[in-house]
């Protein structure tokens, strides 16, 4: 079998453009399944490594004030395993240099410095000291955002009364891997914070001695979640509990996990077009390989090698073929995956980042590609075993073809001998024909898909910042306020407008289906915050009963006209039966809308506000934020203009990432497939091109009628590709749609332009490569060899 | 002997002139003399057939007056127009329209039908025949709309040499055109070819090893080893016909 193998190799040196072609696609395939799965991976064992090693919690629990005897009843809860109480609260700082009021969140430690639970994981500097009040410790984000070191001072309202605080940390934590302010949609590092302080100190400023108001709890492996919440908020409710959750709605974990899901979801749409992309380019070259080496096959046979040890050897080929791409997808992957997983590691913050490619990856890589590219060609493998040794020494019979139907139509007159050539042969293999424009149209729809990302953000943020949510600053009270501080913001100079808002968390019930959310009281006749529905028609705020995000109505299997149990989660509690009047349009969270009056009239509070959205002059903001630091009630400021730079912030870097990623494939795939057809077209008619040279044409009229041939099959491809990309879009889109935000269908002319210019770009770099070698073709060898 | 053939012919009738032509083919490391310095006139309206055995020169000799290949030294002139120092442009312009080319093994283009294999060469030659009359030329009336698989390996030939001569070129190039066909079809075929060049007067070059068909040439060139070894006028020409092998 020696010599045979030296055949292998000859034959692929000899397909070398061939084999490059399909390595590029192969490698992408391998690369990104690698990347995804790697990625994926190594997060998660970050993650659970991270989890376990600081004693992440299982279920948090906020309250208002509860003794601290509280927590042996607590911790009797059948499946409770360890349980911590601690202080928690919200504070407003002032950083100099900084105008804008940033809030924080305030946790105690315990006085011996080592949380039994959601420990930290110390950066820089010391805990802070037990008993002083002005030492805490911050987390690394926030640090890194305002370039603090331990040492640096700012400013905090604690309790109602200034003080200043003296930075003696920087941490982790397991609890803040991702941090953002709840309700926020992106996270702000700088306007945000975690602040850790002693317990004894912090306790003495908010009157907690011997009390707590946020507890946290790890279970016992096997204990039931949803009974041990049930039994918690029932033990906790005489004392104002918010409501108990899981690490599931945990926000950091549940933000974590939402990545994994789009990523998982990602490592099993894009691995999989490129693999079916490389089984159909391997299936075209060994049929054409075969085809061209009947007499070969026919030798060996006639040699005595039976079946089995030619199909062998061209399954070899084919794996031959395969390898590099293999090599190099493994090596792309693990170089990919880390660069994912760094870009990961700038929002999500881990001590470490541990990168693994379990064995059982690669070994699934390459099974996965192994059995697929057998798969394509296995239909030609089987012709080269079974073909018997006579028929290959006769010469292959001319191919057969026929008048073709666009030219029954009587337009065949009018086209001239080259047009026809192209015409019948491209309906002489339709099936190949088909197949090359689904694998053009393949690579046109992943550069839209890619382009898809940027658009549907674009969108989304146009949707929401400058369409739904007017205001160019909102202002939130540290707790809910009378109607009558609206004239206090609305006289302050800079403030041009002001509408008032209340947010109330609330479990919302429908049938047996329940989620836990904010009901959005707003003024019925504003004109800032206003609700859209899909077609961007404003939806009217209705004087009773409440609007839903349509993504809610689907969560709780809802539709307008049904009632829905509200069960306000503050306050009095009240439980109240309403109408769903409308659902409107809301990409960005699930949120449920009621008018801000009748809102109050359900919580029995009178005219209460959590808040105020604002019209501001721009030249007054600093001053305004000075004002606004300085308002006790006022507990933070969200300048819309941020909020809309973070998002896309946020969003930017990995979208650039995979932008960057996509469009290489698709570049790889449009070359792969259109240099593959080029390159078996010239194979199968170098001899048919040749006698035309020799007949008199030029190498420009050859060159039309093969490049014509691919330049037709590509621009078929592109409105399928169009096409193609518009469903894998609709795909992604309802994929990744979670309550967390939605994609919306949006696809820019920009992006399909782009994309079939990427396509035609490396279509013609593929047809130049091809021209190059028309331009030498060997006119008189051709002659003498019979095809 | 080359002398006295040129004084039966009148100058101003030279087709080709060929002086002291050479060729050296690299084969790898190997260098193949395929021509060691040939000289050959070739009139207008004659019929000469080149006999040699393989790897005497005569396709090389064939491929360089067709413009498909350039000689190493020496000179060709096409009706006083050098040919040597021709670039690939006027080599492509020259085979557009001047020359007819037919070849063993055909190389009819397997989607076109035979009319349409015509028509590739009519439609871009400068006053060419209608397809169909250069069909009818070489019998194939009957077979105008065949696809070249529905057509037997003689009728290929035909659509072949309809093709070569549509265009009306000064000079019919055949390389080997019986090779590939039995000799009763060979013999059809070869109708074809003498039918032309007696109607439409078409200087005709045929490369064969087959030294029967030199019976039907009014001169045959005999090559070996890449020079001119002999040139031979028949007093009588025989009929294609008349020919046997």
């Amino acid at each position: 079998m020696k010599a045979l193998n030296r055949k292998l190799w000859r034959d692929v040196w000899r397909m070398k453009g061939q084999v490059f072609a399909v390595t590029l696609v192969v490698m992408s395939g391998v690369a990104t399944f690698i990347m995804f799965i790697s990625t994926i991976d190594s997060l998660n064992l970050t993650r659970n490594t991270f989890y376990r090693d600081y004693g992440f919690a299982d279920v948090f629990v906020n309250l208002k004030r509860a003794p601290e005897s509280l927590k042996d009843k607590i911790k009797n809860i059948p499946g409770v395993n360890q349980i911590e109480t601690r202080v928690s609260a919200y504070v407003k700082l002032d950083i100099a240099g900084f105008t804008e009021p940033v809030t924080a969140r305030i946790l105690s430690i315990p006085d011996d410095g080592r949380p039994l639970l959601n420990r930290l994981c110390i950066r820089k500097g010391r805990l802070a000291d037990p008993a002083k009040d002005n030492e805490v410790v911050i987390n690394e984000n926030f640090a890194k955002a305002h370039g603090f070191d331990p040492g640096d001072q700012f400013a905090a309202v604690i309790n109602g009364k200034w003080k200043r605080l003296t930075i003696t940390g920087i941490a982790l934590s397991p609890e803040f891997v991702l941090l953002m302010r709840p309700e926020a949609i992106s996270p702000d590092f700088k306007r945000f914070g975690i602040l850790w302080m002693g317990r004894k100190a912090l306790s003495k400023s908010y009157n907690m001695d011997g009390a707590f108001n946020d507890v946290v709890l790890t279970l016992y492996p096997h204990a039931k979640l949803s009974d041990i919440l049930v039994e918690l908020d029932n033990i906790v409710e005489p004392y104002g509990g918010f409501g108990a959750y899981g690490r599931e709605d945990q926000i950091s974990h549940r933000m974590l996990n939402e990545e994994f899901r789009q990523l998982q979801k990602s490592s099993k749409i894009f691995p999989t077009i490129f693999i079916c992309v490389a089984a159909f380019l391997l299936n075209v070259v060994m049929s054409r390989t075969i085809n061209t080496q009947r007499e070969q096959i026919a030798a060996l046979k006639a040699f005595g090698y039976n079946n089995i040890d030619v199909g062998i050897h061209y399954a070899k080929l084919v794996i031959l073929i395969l390898f590099t791409g293999l090599i190099l997808g493994i090596a792309g992957g693990i170089w990919f995956g880390n660069m994912l997983g760094a870009i990961y590691m700038e929002v999500y913050r881990f001590p470490y980042l541990i990168y693994i490619l379990h064995p059982e990856v690669i070994i699934a890589a390459i099974l996965i590609s192994v059995l697929s590219a057998l798969a394509g060609t296995y239909h030609s493998l089987r012709r080269a075993a079974r073909q018997r040794p006579a028929e290959g020494m006769r010469p292959e019979p001319p191919a057969k073809y026929r008048v073709t139907l666009i030219e029954k139509t009587g337009i065949g007159r009018r086209l001239t001998q080259p047009t026809k050539i192209i015409a019948r042969n491209i309906e002489r293999r339709p099936v190949r024909t088909f197949l090359s424009i689904v694998g053009i149209a393949v690579a046109c729809a992943t550069m839209i898909s890619s382009g898809f990302f940027k658009d549907s953000i674009a969108y989304t943020v146009n949707f929401r910042f400058v369409l739904s949510q007017k205001e160019d600053m909102t202002v939130a009270f540290a707790e809910p306020t009378s109607r009558k501080a609206l004239f206090e913001l609305k006289s302050l100079p800079g403030v041009n407008n002001a509408e008032t808002f209340r947010n109330v968390p609330a479990k919302l019930r429908f049938g047996h289906r329940s989620y836990k959310t904010v009901i959005n009281g707003i003024e019925q006749d504003g004109r800032m915050h206003l609700l859209l529905d899909e077609n961007l028609k404003t939806v009217p705020v209705p004087s009773s009963g409440i609007v839903l995000a349509d993504y809610l109505g689907k969560i709780l299997g809802i539709k307008a006209g049904d009632m829905l149990t509200v069960e306000i989660l503050e306050g009095s509690k009240p439980v109240r039966q309403m109408p769903v009047v409308a659902l409107a349009k809301q990409y960005i969270g699930v949120t449920g809308y009621m008018d801000l009056t009748a809102l109050n009239r359900l919580m029995k509070e009178g005219d209460a506000i959590s808040g105020a959205y604002l019209f501001t002059d721009s030249n007054y903001r600093e001053k305004l934020f000075r004002r606004f630091v300085n308002m006790p009630r006022v507990s933070g400021t969200v300048v819309r203009k941020d909020e809309i730079r973070n998002f896309t912030e946020v969003q930017a870097r990995a979208m650039l990432f995979f932008t960057f990623i996509a469009t290489l494939m698709a570049c790889f795939i449009s070359f792969g497939v259109v240099y593959n057809s080029a390159r078996i077209a010239l194979s199968e008619r170098s001899r048919e091109l040749s006698s035309l040279r020799v007949l008199g044409y030029t190498r420009g009229e050859i060159s039309y009628i093969l490049l014509g041939e691919l330049g037709l099959l590509t621009l078929v491809a592109i409105p399928l590709g169009f096409f193609i990309g518009y469903w894998l879009c609709a795909y992604i889109a309802q994929a990744l749609a979670s309550d967390l935000y939605r994609v919306p269908l949006i696809i820019e002319m920009k992006t399909y332009s782009l994309s079939a210019a990427v396509v035609l770009a490396s279509a013609t770099v593929s047809g130049l490569i091809v021209r190059h070698k028309l331009d030498h073709l060997d006119l008189v060898e051709v002659l003498k060899t019979r095809e | 002997m080359i002398g006295k053939e040129e004084e039966t012919h009148n100058p101003g009738d030279v087709v080709f002139q060929v002086r002291d032509l050479t060729k050296i083919y690299k084969m790898g490391e190997v260098e193949v003399h395929a021509l060691r310095g040939a000289d050959l006139e070739l009139y207008s309206g004659e019929l000469v057939v080149f006999l040699g055995p393989s790897g005497s020169g005569k396709s090389t000799l064939l491929n360089i007056l067709g413009g498909l290949d350039t000689a190493t030294s020496g000179s060709v002139s096409y009706r006083g127009k050098d040919l040597t120092g021709a670039g690939e442009k006027e080599l492509t312009e020259y085979r557009r329209f001047h020359v007819g080319f037919v070849f063993q093994f055909y190389n009819l283009i397997p989607s076109l039908t035979a009319r349409e294999n015509v028509a590739i060469v009519t439609e871009i030659a400068v006053n060419p025949m209608v397809p169909e009359d250069a069909l009818a030329l070489v019998g194939l009336t009957e077979r105008l709309d065949h696809f070249p698989a529905q057509l037997s390996g003689g009728e290929q030939q035909r659509v072949a040499i309809a093709r070569a001569i549509s265009k009306n070129p000064e000079v019919l190039l055949c390389d080997e055109p019986t090779g590939a066909l039995d000799s009763k079809t060979g013999i059809v075929v070869l109708e074809a070819l003498e039918r032309i060049n007696r109607e439409l007067g078409t200087a005709t070059a045929i490369i064969t090893h087959n030294a029967d068909i030199a019976g039907m040439a009014d001169r045959v060139v005999h090559l070996s080893n890449g020079r001119i070894a002999d040139v031979k006028e028949n007093r009588v020409k025989k009929s294609p016909g008349e020919l046997k092998w």
